[in-house]
């Protein structure tokens, strides 16, 4: 556990510097040339961990990062075991991009969408997804979102995202999916 | 000291009856009766005399009754093209014929015309062995009304035989998904137990959950997703209007009314993980009922409005739990099995219907409050939302059938299952609505 949330940070780390230079609550427009990155202050090395650079001379709206194929911000969708609302440790690493994400983006609110699979009752799977959601949330929050960019929702087994009667489509619907708002 | 479980026994091969009556309604449910009961008792209903009528009905009073008899699983009507004779009132009954051909009861009527688009109807529910009627009405109707009249009659014969009410004359609300992709839609309906006459009394493209019946039968409070977060509204089914009770931050869900019908017990999760309150409808004051970091919801009121009966994975897996509204602790019900959920209450407090999980499949089951035996109803995988009819005697119950989701009907005893299924839609939800008043003493 120790090991993963060394290279969580460091990896948090790498992503903030590739956008530090966008102040919380600030627009930029798209387009604007890119004028000498403004330090935040907030890449300082940490006493015995990685030393951070910048990755590029872009100034990336948070549109265009939302955008970028290969971020990890792509990844809005994530999945979970049968019963359960624990993050698996897969997806911790991209968790806490979007969390960096959101704390560096004031601008930007997030919907969770908390899902679950047909089986059992449908109130208490409304309850499963709620947790799920929670458990998001939770991360989020962790690396620094603010608690008014979320927002949680669960449909419960009300809004599956694959249909079928067995466990690959049920994998696919216990999920949480991450809907963005960029204001 | 663990509970036995009784299995259910198929004793016939499945058959299916397509109501032929040529009702005005939709006739969209058909009825599968896919176990058949030994010691059913044989009946015979005699078409209703019409010779009086200018025009003969569309409604067949006989057909609406003989699906409601064999529906119960207590009697087996026999085939009309056995009857000896077809009589209209029982002066003409030639009783050792209907013996001989092994009719315990007869049921027989007709319908005679009044002013304005009115009718009498009147019936006999005749003892053949003792030669004698055991009952005999006649009710003024409405044509529209026709319907209702026979299941009225159909109650009338139930508790004859029973002692108990028949709840054949009462309605049921469910929830049918139409469509696919961004055509889909929700739709909440209200139908004859039947499956005749239904209504649409909400449609949305958002989902729709968990409709529960006010007491008096009037009313409807659901969930509804439509402003894209779950909240609780109650819909007057008369009158259309309809008011939000529950837009909280978080869970709005899982509504359920009290017996007197001026509360609402529900969840919300606004306080943090989902938890039961209860709603004055009139003032809309809360009431926090319990407080734990575990999913508790589905409450349901016991009979006397003094309980709750609500689902908790508190113990780590959803089981059952009593809490007392005066105070104390939730007591748990259920230690059978991984998975209790989805709790309704009989209405004489003594059983609860569950879905029970096990092993993958989630079924259809029975509690005895007191004695804690549990029974399975059904044989499915993947069964859910039990309500009980009124009388207490059926589940109604939705169940997936290829892929498609259909309501079933069971039998208390497990051994009689109907399936009520509307050929448009995806049906979910399904819940037993309460008695209507009665017109007869």
């Amino acid at each position: 556990m120790m090991n993963m949330r060394t290279i969580t940070i460091a990896f948090g780390l790498l992503f903030l510097a590739a956008c530090q230079t966008q102040q919380p609550g600030e627009g930029v427009e798209p387009g604007t040339d890119t004028a000498p990155q403004q330090d935040s202050g907030m890449a300082e090395p940490i006493a015995g961990g990685a030393e951070t650079s910048q990755l590029g001379n872009e100034q990336l709206t948070a549109e265009e990062l939302l955008d970028q194929p290969d971020s990890p911000l792509a990844t809005r969708v994530f999945y979970f075991d049968f019963d359960s609302a624990k993050v698996r440790d897969e997806f911790l690493p991209v968790l806490e991009a979007h969390g960096v994400f959101l704390a560096e983006n004031g601008n930007v609110r997030v919907r969770l969408e908390g899902h679950a699979d047909e089986r059992g009752s449908r109130e208490y799977n409304i309850g499963l997804g709620d947790r799920r959601a929670q458990s998001v949330r939770r991360i989020l929050l962790f690396q620094g979102a603010s608690s008014d960019q979320i927002e949680t929702i669960s449909y419960g087994e009300e809004r599956p995202a694959v249909l079928g009667h067995d466990e690959s489509a049920w994998s696919k619907n216990r999920r949480v999916e991450l809907v963005y708002e960029v204001q | 000291m663990k509970p036995m479980m009784r299995k259910l026994l198929n004793f016939l091969i499945p058959v299916l009856l397509v109501l032929l009556s040529s009702a005005p309604a939709r006739a969209v449910i058909t009825i599968e009766i896919t176990e058949g009961v030994e010691g059913a008792i044989p009946v015979a209903v005699v078409g209703f005399d019409m010779s009086r009528l200018p025009v003969p009905l569309k409604t067949d009073i006989a057909s609406i009754i003989t699906s409601d008899l064999n529906r119960s699983g207590l009697f087996k009507v026999l085939p009309e093209a056995d009857y000896p004779q077809r009589p209209a009132q029982s002066r003409q009954v030639q009783y050792p014929l209907w013996k001989s051909m092994g009719a315990e009861f007869l049921v027989i009527g007709r319908v005679l015309p009044k002013e304005g688009g009115r009718y009498d109807v009147q019936f006999q529910f005749l003892d053949v062995l003792k030669q004698k009627q055991l009952l005999g009405y006649r009710f003024p109707v409405r044509g529209r009304n026709l319907r209702s009249t026979a299941h009225e009659i159909s109650d009338l014969i139930y508790e004859k035989i029973t002692g108990t009410r028949g709840a054949f004359n009462t309605r049921i609300a469910y929830v049918s998904v139409v469509g696919q992709g961004a055509d889909k839609k929700y739709v909440l309906q209200v139908a004859d137990t039947d499956g005749y006459n239904p209504q649409t009394i909400l449609e949305s493209d958002e989902p729709l959950m968990s409709p529960a019946w006010s007491p008096d039968g009037a009313s409807l409070a659901y969930v509804s997703f439509e402003n894209s977060r779950p909240e609780i509204f109650i819909q007057h089914l008369a009158s259309a209007r309809r008011s939000k009770m529950a837009g909280f931050k978080g869970l709005n869900n899982a509504p359920s009314w009290s017996p007197d019908g001026s509360k609402l017990a529900l969840v919300l999760s606004k306080d943090g993980s989902p938890d039961i309150y209860i709603m004055d409808i009139a003032t809309r004051k809360l009431r926090r009922i319990t407080r734990h970091r575990a999913i508790d919801t589905e409450p349901v009121f016991t009979p006397d409005g003094k309980a709750l009966i609500f689902t908790s994975d508190r113990s780590g897996s959803p089981q059952l739990y009593r809490v007392e509204l005066a105070g104390g602790k939730p007591r748990r019900l259920t230690f059978e099995g991984p998975y209790n959920a989805a709790p309704d209450i009989s209405s004489d407090g003594k059983r609860l219907a569950l879905l029970y999980g096990e092993q993958g499949r989630y079924r259809i089951a029975e509690l005895g409050i007191e004695d804690g035996e549990l029974s399975l109803l059904t044989e499915n995988r993947l069964d859910e939302s039990p309500s009980f009819a009124p009388n207490g005697r059926m589940v109604l119950y939705a169940t997936t059938r290829g892929d498609k989701g259909v309501l079933y009907m069971v039998s208390l005893d497990g051994r009689v299952q109907h399936k009520l299924s509307d050929q448009a839609g995806d049906i979910r939800e399904p819940a037993w609505g309460p008695y209507k008043p009665l017109r007869i003493q």
